[in-house]
């Protein structure tokens, strides 16, 4: 019972993630749903961590912290070319990808 | 030998074996190692040095030089302490061996083996070719190829001494083929005339051919001895242990083989003149210490293979081969040397000749007489060779030709001609000269061991030798200069000059002599009209002449100057005459009989205590080795009784009433030679006048002349009836099998294939693989229509199917476990 609350957090936050992914047009609102979805794994990481006495999922959710800092980096220096090539951030006007 | 030799008072005896040691002897495989290091050096540095690589190869060379000298002062002074009370010098060989490869149980080493043999070639080599590097800096400078010269040469050099020490047959060979493709290189080395590339393949070729017998007598050594160390080989082979002499009768005649390709023995000896292409320090270098001895070197290393094999010195044996070849070899060349135009290819049978007597001399037993024939040749013979060089050099406009470029020359250049008549002297074996103390020791033995045909054909060959050196020395340096030489002495030429008066008189016996192959060229020759040719030619043609006031530069007289004291001087270390044994005793334990048992044949002792046949085993030899045959022995006993396959009998005493019939007939020679010489080319009256012309007027000398000229048709033999007998048939078979047969199945199948092709091409490509290629294309086309809505370009739209794939996955994947 114990554990299902941090589950349930995690579970929530993970569905907002979701969410703002697909939902917001704003580039830098997908980066922060981008980040929420991480965290709600690290979440889950740490609470397993603690029910199954280990220090393994700690020493994982702290990995995946400096890999998402790398990735918000990689992420916002792309969002700021888009820009400035574009004067706009909206992705819904980005459809160079279209096959 | 009996007398304990001056030099080596008795201080210290009853040591029957010695230990060699010192610093050089235990390093001495450094010897070739460093010219080999030039030789690298040479080849990448070489050419940005100032003097193009040359300083590496005569640094490398003094450096042998230094390390061969020091191993042998130490080897001497290792000998002259050890020696038994009967006067044996009996001292260890030092050997040192890393393992190169391993094959099974057999082991095949890299390293050395030092004793009197290795030491005495060790020296020759290094020390001749430090002068020829020397003169080569001068004779070849400025050549187009001048580092690539040095590399070879330096590489030559090491090739040599990497053979003389080699402790085992494979470094042996090793050195024999580095040899053979650095001759090929510098034969070669002016390889954009024809004539000259010729030459060096038909060296390389020939020497192969020998080379057979070399890998098929060495694998027989392995069969026979299960070993290709050369001191085993020697000592089971002298201890009789082999099981069947005939076995070790033909592996003798393979490696003989061998050693008859290398030295130029009688049937393969038509290389070596042609050799005389390359530059003239290589041939010096080839024909003197290097490459033609390694054939005469390799029997005297393994000879207890020869001596046992082929049962040299077996009671009543009168001939064997060995014998037999270099008694053949030493006639015909020196009869080939008679008829020769060019000052090299004289010398260069004459070196042909004098194998043949190192050959002959191993064939009869003369072991020491054949090596230090090895020894004192080397020296005489570099020396003529550099002699001429240095003639065609500075006096010939680079002219090899004795009868029309020469002549007269002696007054201008005397050190070259003081060189040339030394070492002349020596080649014919005058008295007090170095090649009379060696060739009279092979000729007195071959007399003594009674092979008595080959005593005579030893003083036949020393009459000829006197008389074809006497021919070459008067067209060379007397009578009137001719062409390039009286240009060079500064002397109008008489186009009615001595030699070409001949032309005057058709039937002039030098005439047809020299001229044989080119008798339309001499038909219209009037009046000497090849001096002004030559002449002309040169100076039209703007060379610089090599107009020199005196002689040759210092770097051709001083080698000269000191071969020319080595020819005279060498021989002092060994003069039976004067009762010196020196080189003998130095040499003598490396005969290759087992030391390890002490017994010696080499010594006089060996003589007596076999007066019974049967008493050829070596142990018993061993036995009687210390000390109670001294005394039998210091009787200086002429009486010669044959000792058997497993003993070399000591060398004769020598008396001057046995050498008296060959130094009559050197004197006869010369003499007869000379007055032919004046006759024949200088038209002077006198009692040779009427022969003069003989070869013209009489039809079986003038085909006994032209038989020689065409230097025994075995030119004709080897590349018109044996490489035609061999590659004719074998190409026109090849040929019609490969018209025939090959074609055939060739075209056959190429039909086949086409009309296959043309039915697979209808049938499979165009309907079945087309039709699946088009079909998928088609496929992919289609299904790439259907799915492009999906690819929107909208990330978010990206996003949703991602996560909503990822949903479904994980649904998946919980129903299932569930």
């Amino acid at each position: 019972m114990y554990a299902f609350n941090f589950l349930l957090l995690s579970a929530a936050l993970f569905s907002f993630g979701i969410y703002g992914v697909i939902a917001r047009k704003n580039a830098v609102m997908v980066l922060m749903s981008i980040e929420l979805i991480l965290n709600s794994v690290n979440l889950n990481l740490v609470a397993f961590a603690l029910m199954n006495n280990s220090i393994d999922g700690h020493v994982f959710a702290l990995f995946v912290i400096a890999i998402a800092a790398a990735e918000v980096g990689v992420g916002l220096a792309m969002v700021l070319m888009i820009y400035r090539n574009r004067r706009s951030i909206a992705l819904d006007e980005l459809s160079e990808m279209k096959g | 030998m009996s007398q304990p030799s001056m030099l080596l008072a008795a201080e210290e005896s009853g040591h029957a074996i010695g230990e060699a040691s010192g610093w050089f002897l235990e390093n001495a495989w450094l010897i070739p190692v460093i010219p080999a290091v030039a030789f690298f050096l040479i080849l990448f540095f070489g050419k940005k040095l100032p003097r193009g690589g040359s300083e590496f190869g005569l640094a490398a060379m003094l450096g042998s030089l230094v390390i061969a000298a020091g191993a042998t002062w130490q080897w001497i002074s290792s000998t002259t302490s050890h020696y038994d009370e009967a006067g044996n010098y009996e001292v260890e060989p030092v050997i040192r061996e890393i393992v190169w490869w391993q094959s099974g149980p057999y082991e095949f080493g890299l390293g050395q083996h030092i004793d009197g043999l290795a030491i005495m070639a060790l020296l020759l080599v290094a020390f001749i070719s430090t002068l020829v590097q020397l003169y080569s800096t001068e004779y070849v400078n400025g050549d187009r190829r001048y580092t690539h010269y040095f590399a070879a040469l330096t590489l030559f050099s090491s090739g040599m001494l990497a053979m003389v020490l080699a402790p085992d047959m494979v470094q042996l060979i090793l050195g024999w083929e580095i040899m053979g493709l650095c001759s090929f290189m510098l034969i070669g080395h002016w390889w954009e005339e024809q004539a000259n590339s010729k030459a060096a393949l038909k060296a390389f070729f020939t020497v192969r051919v020998g080379d057979m017998g070399l890998l098929v007598g060495t694998a027989m050594l392995l069969a026979i001895f299960g070993t290709l160390q050369i001191s085993e080989i020697n000592a089971l082979a002298a201890a009789g242990e082999f099981d069947s002499q005939n076995m070790l009768m033909w592996t003798a005649v393979a490696l003989f083989i061998a050693c008859i390709g290398k030295s130029g023995q009688f049937p393969l000896h038509t290389w070596l003149p042609d050799a005389m292409a390359g530059p003239t320090p290589v041939s010096s270098l080839l024909h003197s210490s290097t490459m033609v001895v390694a054939g005469v070197f390799l029997v005297a290393r393994i000879y207890p293979v020869f001596h046992v094999g082929l049962d040299i010195n077996a009671a009543g044996q009168s001939v064997n081969l060995i014998a037999a070849i270099g008694g053949i070899t030493l006639l015909v060349a020196a009869a080939l040397a008679f008829v020769q135009n060019d000052i090299k290819k004289v010398l260069a049978y004459s070196t042909v000749s004098q194998l043949g007597y190192m050959m002959m001399g191993l064939g009869v037993g003369a072991w020491t007489g054949a090596v230090f024939h090895i020894f004192t040749h080397a020296f005489f013979k570099c020396c003529l060779f550099l002699a001429a060089g240095s003639i065609s050099h500075t006096a010939a406009h680079h002219s090899f030709d004795m009868k029309k470029d020469m002549g007269g020359i002696w007054k201008k250049m005397p050190v070259t001609f003081g060189a040339w008549m030394v070492s002349t002297a020596a080649l014919m074996g005058i008295p007090f000269t170095a090649g009379f103390f060696s060739k009279d020791e092979i000729i007195d033995s071959a007399k003594h061991f009674e092979y008595t045909w080959f005593y005579y054909a030893g003083i036949i060959g020393a009459f000829m030798t006197a008389a074809y050196m006497t021919r070459a020395t008067y067209l060379t340096f007397f009578g009137k200069p001719r062409g390039a030489a009286a240009h060079y002495m500064g002397v109008e030429h008489d186009t009615h000059g001595e030699v070409h008066e001949h032309s005057a008189h058709p039937d002039e016996a030098e005439h047809a002599d020299g001229h044989i192959p080119d008798h339309t060229v001499d038909a219209h020759d009037d009046h000497g009209h090849d001096d002004d040719h030559a002449h002309d030619g040169h100076a039209t043609h703007g060379r610089p002449l090599p107009f020199a006031p005196f002689d040759s530069p210092w770097k051709i007289t001083a080698p000269l100057i000191i071969l020319a004291a080595l020819a005279v001087g060498a021989g002092y270390l060994n003069a039976p005459a004067l009762k010196i044994y020196w080189f003998e005793h130095q040499t003598e334990s490396s005969i290759g009989l087992p030391i390890d048992h002490g017994d010696d044949h080499g010594g006089e002792e060996t003589e007596e205590p076999h007066g019974d046949e049967e008493a050829l085993v070596v142990s018993e030899v061993a036995a009687g080795a210390n000390g109670p045959f001294a005394s039998a022995a210091e009787g200086g006993d002429h009486s010669y009784e044959p000792s058997g396959p497993y003993a070399v009998p000591a060398p004769p005493v020598f008396t001057w009433a046995n050498a008296a019939p060959g130094l009559i007939l050197v004197a006869l020679g010369i003499l007869v030679s000379w007055f032919a010489s004046l006759a024949v080319f200088a038209r002077r009256k006198n009692p040779f006048s009427p022969f003069v012309g003989l070869t013209t007027r009489s039809r079986p000398i003038g085909a006994l002349h032209s038989f020689l000229v065409n230097k025994l048709y075995l030119d004709h033999l080897y590349e018109k009836v044996i490489v035609r007998a061999v590659a004719h048939p074998i190409a026109k078979a090849a040929y019609w099998f490969n018209q025939n047969v090959i074609d055939g199945i060739v075209n056959t199948v190429g039909t086949v294939t086409r009309r296959l092709g043309g039915w697979v091409y209808r049938n499979i490509d165009q309907r079945v693989v087309d039709g699946a290629v088009n079909a998928s294309g088609t496929a992919a086309s289609e299904s790439g229509h259907a799915l492009q809505p999906v690819q929107s370009g909208k990330v978010n739209q990206y996003g949703a199917l991602l996560f909503g794939a990822a949903g479904i996955g994980a649904i998946l994947l919980i129903i299932l476990n569930g």
